[in-house]
């Protein structure tokens, strides 16, 4: 059982409270938008064996959206942060490589 | 290959089954083949097989990290139907079940192909709709199924409950031919058919890189080794993106765990396939009397083999509402197998943008009952580039939107 903290209201509470929301910092492109960009935007996923950053919704809390940075093999949860960016904040990529000295940032972040 | 036969066994008898061989070959690999296959599970043996059967391609190897059926093979709950709704689907699940028929006298292996029925519950008039439509649609495909009503269902599962308070049983989708087979009979009899075809199945042999030159696959790198190859068939279901990252292109993939448990073995008491697609619960009894579970998926993307323990308690409650015998069961074991889910719940088999390389995934919560099926045209795409049983399933057709929508069909309900 994932445990979560939502930072938008500070709860800590089990991933029942809560509802998966997929991959993060995809980026909505505008009109004029080519088919292979939206097609990024729609289906293209990450969906790495390791670090994953990805969309939470406090549903039967607060009922708002955040981030959070998961490990998909182990599980393990490096922190949550706020939905309002579109970068990574660098608190959480140094928890991550505090855990992961392997890993490498994101070209996104 | 010795044959097996009720001839065979009594040979055996006689000399204290001393003369029993290896079903398969322990090979080694080669410095060069014309495929390579990526994937010991029921899909891709099923791919090198009917390469070998329908085409002659007999220098094939398959590539498996772990061991042979050991990922989600010998994970599922083993049903079988091929009652969907779009027409692509229809025919490519279709033409595994009818190959399932048979499959035991091809393979001379006895995958106990057992077609007892399968009945999808219709528990909200939503579902009455939509397994009616479906119904329908299969006349028109030539895939018989009807909607049978609740008296009909209660007939077939005595032990089912009616008028559940939360989910009451409205009617149901009946394929009289759908069932269930051996699942891992199905990966060791493709096995042995394919190692008696001169194809070698390499085990504990992990793929960790894919080497290609100017845009077209010259080999893989192992963990054994460079293997060479002409054509590359990356048949990994939940390992696919990891695979595709390798390869140098990106899939629209996730993958997330599926739990399935048994309990203990009971007389028996249930001669029908039973889903419960509202509730995420579908049961079967195996020939050694354990009921058999399929749960749901987790909500987020994991690699983890094990699933949400709270899957399982939403599972076990919608069961015991709908059969509450169930509820003096006590389980014997639990697993969770990582399914790649695609955007319209429909899989992937198609050529890449690395010339050579094929790819066939995104078979999500479904993919057992597809495995003779999907071996059949994951072949004839590799060997001709193309097959009509393939067409409407590229990768293309995320960009194109053409999309085969069976989030309905799929079983799980998503």
């Amino acid at each position: 059982m994932l445990i979560l903290t939502c930072p938008n209201c500070g709860i800590t509470a089990e991933e029942t409270e809560f509802h998966a929301g997929g991959e993060a910092h995809l980026t909505r492109h505008g009109p004029g938008a080519s088919d292979d960009d939206f097609e990024k935007y729609l289906f293209m996923r990450e969906n790495p064996k390791g670090v994953h950053f990805e969309r939470w919704r406090h549903v039967y809390g607060c009922g708002k959206w955040f981030h959070a940075a998961r490990d998909t093999m182990t599980l393990e949860i490096f922190g949550t942060y706020t939905a309002q960016t579109s970068t990574i904040p660098q608190d959480i990529i140094d928890k991550i490589s505090d855990r992961r000295p392997d890993w490498q940032p994101p070209e996104t972040a | 290959m010795k044959k097996y036969s009720a001839f065979a066994i009594a040979r055996e008898a006689l000399r204290h089954h001393t003369g029993w061989t290896r079903a398969w070959r322990d090979a080694q690999p080669k410095k060069r083949y014309d495929a390579i296959i990526i994937g010991a599970g029921g899909h891709g043996l099923a791919t090198a097989y009917y390469l070998g059967k329908n085409f002659g391609i007999t220098n094939v190897a398959i590539l498996e990290k772990g061991w042979l059926g050991g990922g989600n093979t010998g994970r599922n709950t083993t049903i079988i139907r091929s009652n969907y709704l779009q027409d692509p689907s229809a025919a490519i699940y279709e033409k595994a079940r009818s190959l399932y028929e048979t499959m035991s006298q091809d393979l001379n292996y006895n995958v106990m192909f057992s077609p007892r029925g399968v009945i999808m519950l219709a528990q909200t008039h939503h579902e009455v709709r939509g397994y009616q439509r479906t119904a329908h649609a299969n006349a028109l495909q030539g895939v018989k199924t009807e909607f049978i009503s609740p008296a009909r269902v209660k007939e077939l599962v005595p032990i089912i409950n009616l008028d559940g308070p939360r989910y009451p049983v409205l009617g149901g989708l009946w394929q009289a031919r759908g069932g269930t087979a051996r699942h891992d009979a199905v990966a060791w009899g493709y096995a042995r058919a394919c190692s008696d075809m001169g194809m070698d199945v390499i085990q504990k042999c992990e793929v960790t890189g894919i080497r290609s030159e100017g845009g077209k696959v010259v080999g893989v790198s192992t963990n054994r080794g460079d293997i060479d190859c002409d054509k590359l068939g990356m048949v990994v279901a939940g390992h696919s993106g990891h695979l595709a990252d390798m390869a140098g292109f990106r899939l629209p993939i996730e993958s997330v765990s599926l739990q399935a448990l048994v309990s203990e073995p009971i007389k028996p008491c249930m001669d029908v396939v039973v889903m419960a697609n509202t509730v995420h619960g579908y049961m079967s009894q195996s020939d050694k009397g354990e009921m058999v579970i399929g749960g749901g998926t987790d909500g987020y993307n994991n690699y983890t083999q094990r699933g949400s323990f709270h899957h399982i308690e939403e599972t076990v409650r919608a069961l015991i509402e709908t059969f509450p015998m169930v509820s003096r069961l006590k389980m014997l074991r639990q697993w969770g197998g990582i399914v790649d889910v695609t955007g319209d719940r429909s899989p992937i088999l198609s050529k890449t943008p690395v010339d050579g390389v094929f790819i066939n995934c995104g078979w999500g919560t479904g993919g057992f009952k597809a495995i003779p099926g999907s071996g059949w045209a994951m072949a004839e795409l590799m060997a001709k580039g193309r097959s009509p049983l393939t067409d409407a399933f590229g990768l293309n057709r995320f960009q194109e939107g053409r999309f085969i929508d069976e989030s309905v069909a799929a079983g799980v309900a998503h």
